[in-house]
């Protein structure tokens, strides 16, 4: 699926909170198609990292373009959000919504599509998920699963360059992880740029392209799954992997 | 003219900068340090002092707007403060401006956390209201008081003008009420019951 077409690209990307520097100089570049998982300890920046991309978070240094585009110097910020999908660690459902409105209000309010549209196009990709039959519930009606599953047809259905996810499973319990992981295997099997912040090492090691290794604020080693799992280079990459190992055993 | 002073004041409170806020922070502590009645006073009495007059209908008005609007901007301050911070920043990435966000996510559910206690607000201005005997103005109270001066039945008059209060309240508190129901975000607040 990889083509050569460059979407994502990050260069010696700096943002400190205070005096405290949680990314000190990040760079990396994503193909079309590419899936990449981003590891490492708490609190090294990942979830930064993913915040600056699309300027939730305005990095101090460093710049961004989203193919090219500088989103760095871009002046219409939701212009370019639209173009980057999000999702995130607690869902960040709209909670007075149904699935299928919470779909549909960025189509509707950003990309200005009319109703009969944007309610096609969002039982399509809630269909692409799996909540054809939970279209009407709201958030509070959902599981955990279900409602990242929402999330994520949120996402899609913005039909952006590329999705960042944040910890998707994070908040979830342990049986509700797999319905999550396999509609993300789904969507990068079909394409999708996907920059992804977890945990899960089976997805890591089965789904993505490529793993970065952050830690404190750096990326210290970047390769392909097989290379990081089988021969990672840096000692505190194998520290952790080690650790994880440790922790989830195999 | 509370809720439309109130409004603007805690849209101030929570997306003004600090000068804006501490301004606000201080028009509410005093208006909500003063009883109402000395406010009252303030208005029609000691105003046209300073050259400024009032008729006892538009002080009273006056008097009880101002001080409810102190009220009611908290109601909404803490309303808006309440709606999770990750709703607007879901809004933000999806392209939304901060005005789309606030109208179209922020606002809608903030509006149903500030409900019950707006009708309660409501329902207090309403009752002060009698307050305005005092400057004169003829509302419920003096009126009652207009009979009792020709057939004299305190009792009866006072007891009735009570149920009329009673009556418009529960009037409002009710069709308010209706409106939180019918408002109300299915499985958004199921109420545990705690034995």
């Amino acid at each position: 699926m990889n083509t050569d077409r460059v979407v994502l690209r990050v260069e010696d990307l700096k943002k400190s909170f205070g005096d405290k520097e949680v990314l000190k100089g990040v760079s990396f570049t994503m193909k079309q198609g590419e899936t990449k998982v981003v590891i490492g300890p708490s609190g090294t920046g990942k979830s930064t990292l993913l915040a600056c991309i699309n300027m939730l978070v305005v990095p101090n240094d460093g710049k961004i373009w989203l193919e090219d585009e500088e989103v760095t110097l871009a002046k219409n910020l939701n212009k370019i959000r639209q173009e980057i999908g999000f999702v995130f660690q607690d869902f960040g459902l709209f909670s007075h919504l149904t699935a299928l409105k919470n779909v549909m209000l960025g189509l509707i309010k950003v990309k200005k599509m009319d109703k009969d549209a944007a309610r096609k196009l969002a039982m399509q990709e809630l269909e692409r998920v799996g909540l054809q039959n939970e279209t009407k519930l709201y958030p509070a009606q959902l599981s955990g699963g279900q409602k990242q599953r929402v999330g994520i047809a949120r996402a899609l259905a913005m039909q952006p360059k590329i999705i960042l996810f944040d910890e998707p499973t994070s908040a979830l319990d342990p049986e509700l992880i797999g319905e999550v992981l396999s509609v993300m295997k789904n969507l990068a099997l079909s394409g999708m740029t996907m920059l992804v912040v977890t945990h899960e090492m089976g997805f890591a090691r089965t789904v993505s392209d490529e793993i970065i290794f952050m830690e404190n604020g750096y990326i210290v080693e970047q390769s392909s799954p097989e290379e990081m799992f089988k021969n990672p280079k840096n000692p505190r990459t194998k520290e952790f992997l080690f650790k994880l190992n440790e922790l989830y055993g195999e | 003219m509370g809720l439309v002073l109130a409004l603007p004041i805690s849209f101030g409170q929570v997306y003004g900068n600090r000068f804006l806020k501490a301004l606000i922070a201080g028009y509410e502590k005093v208006l909500r340090s003063i009883p109402e009645l000395v406010i009252l006073f303030l208005i029609f009495y000691g105003f046209p002092r300073v050259g400024i007059r009032f008729s006892p209908f538009a002080a009273v008005v006056i008097g009880l707007g101002f001080r409810s609007s102190a009220y009611q901007s908290q109601i909404f301050r803490g309303a808006i403060n309440s709606v999770s911070k990750s709703q607007m920043r879901a809004a933000r990435s999806l392209g939304m401006s901060n005005l789309d966000g606030f109208l179209h996510v922020v606002m809608p559910q903030a509006i149903r956390i500030a409900l019950p206690p707006w009708t309660n607000e409501f329902t207090i201005v309403l009752k002060d209201s009698s307050l305005a005997y005092a400057l004169g103005v003829t509302e419920l109270l003096r009126q009652g008081g207009y009979i009792i001066a020709t057939k004299y039945e305190p009792m009866l008059i006072y007891l009735t003008v009570a149920a009329f209060y009673f009556i418009v309240t529960i009037t409002i508190n009710k069709s308010l009420g209706g409106l939180e129901k019918k408002l109300a975000i299915p499985g958004f607040d199921v109420k545990e019951t705690v034995r």
